[in-house]
């Protein structure tokens, strides 16, 4: 960092913390909507528990009609990303405003709030991507919101071993699927576009500093709150 | 900096070791895909375990990533409070379902 940049750091004056919950105000909004996001995925969890549980047959076996493996690289890149999320965070309290700066003696560089934000926001559009490629392999394949189409692949694997495809409860199982990823991933896209809207207007113009990094770590506890959604939705859709 | 005039005053803390739990989040991960299609375990005991390695997960998450081990009570709260209602709301729904 350069002198001036550092002196300009310092003679930003730090905003106050609130005196209620001794947090700023935008950290405090970010958590109270996170409170409010838990409420709304446990309905859904919770519809889906409840449908299993009610449902008059047997649920597909896992993996019989999703792609686990590919869904966990998935699960793993999303975790990756929060791994550099948390990275970001690091940098800027530290001071590291740069995108990779050598270090002597070292092969590797360092890197700061600009690499690791970039790193995030590619990993975030790559588990969209991968969302978009199994939905439309899935639909391809047959299995649509409806259940199995009438016609495709599926379905004729469904006539022919009905248990391990969860041919009687198709529709429920299709539709709690579609609904619960399908919300997951519009969380994951709406946090990719707030993060490059942050890089553009506040990264790359160096306007966070080690006394104020507001912006980074309202939109880190919401990724990270995203990447733990996916934790428990991993277990429950696709592996019981 | 006083705590009172920063705004992450709540925030300074020790740095965990974030690539030790990003190595545990893929080691636990590992072992849910493995545990759901290798083990030879019963189904009820194969439920409790991927939910368990599940919460376990999301723990190191939010006490990590999200800071929230480092955070003071009343924010805490603000995050765990819906968590027993979420919990009440599933279990009377299943009873009724089950009723």
């Amino acid at each position: 960092m350069t002198h001036a940049t550092q002196a300009l750091d310092q003679m930003r004056p730090p905003s106050p913390a609130e005196p209620g919950a001794g947090v700023y105000s935008n950290k405090l909004g970010m958590w109270v909507f996170l409170a409010s996001d838990v409420m709304f995925f446990t309905a859904l969890i919770g519809s889906y528990i409840v449908l299993r549980f009610g449902a008059p047959g047997e649920w597909a076996k896992p993996g019989a009609v999703l792609n686990v493996p590919l869904t966990a690289v998935n699960t793993f890149l999303l975790i990756c990303s929060s791994v550099s999320m948390v990275k970001a965070y690091a940098a800027i309290q530290d001071g590291k405003k740069y995108f990779l700066r050598p270090v002597p003696g070292k092969f590797l560089r360092d890197g700061g709030l600009k690499f690791w934000l970039l790193v995030t926001m590619l990993c975030g559009a790559a588990f969209v991507s991968v969302q978009v490629v199994e939905y439309i392999k899935l639909v391809g394949h047959g299995f649509t919101p409806a259940g199995f189409r009438e016609g495709s692949t599926l379905a004729e694997h469904a006539v022919a071993d009905p248990i391990k495809y969860g041919a009687t409860v198709a529709g429920l199982y299709g539709s709690s699927f579609f609904t619960m990823t399908g919300f997951h991933g519009f969380h994951v896209t709406c946090g990719v576009i707030s993060m490059t809207y942050l890089y553009f207007t506040k990264v790359l113009p160096e306007k966070y500093s080690p006394q104020d990094y507001r912006g980074i770590e309202v939109i880190g506890l919401y990724w990270h709150f995203v990447d733990l959604v996916w934790i428990i939705l991993f277990t429950i859709v696709y592996l019981i | 900096m006083t705590a009172t005039s920063s705004p992450h005053a709540s925030t300074e803390h020790k740095r965990p070791n974030y690539v030790l739990i990003w190595l545990y989040l893929f080691v636990l991960t590992v072992a849910e895909v493995a545990l759901a299609f290798e083990l030879p375990v019963s189904r009820n005991v194969k439920l409790l375990l991927l939910l368990f390695l599940a919460v376990w997960k999301a723990l190191l998450v939010a006490l990590f990533f999200m800071h929230l081990k480092f955070e003071r009570w009343r924010l805490r709260l603000i995050f765990i409070v819906p968590l027993p209602l979420a919990a009440i709301l599933v279990t009377v729904v299943i009873m009724e379902k089950v009723w």
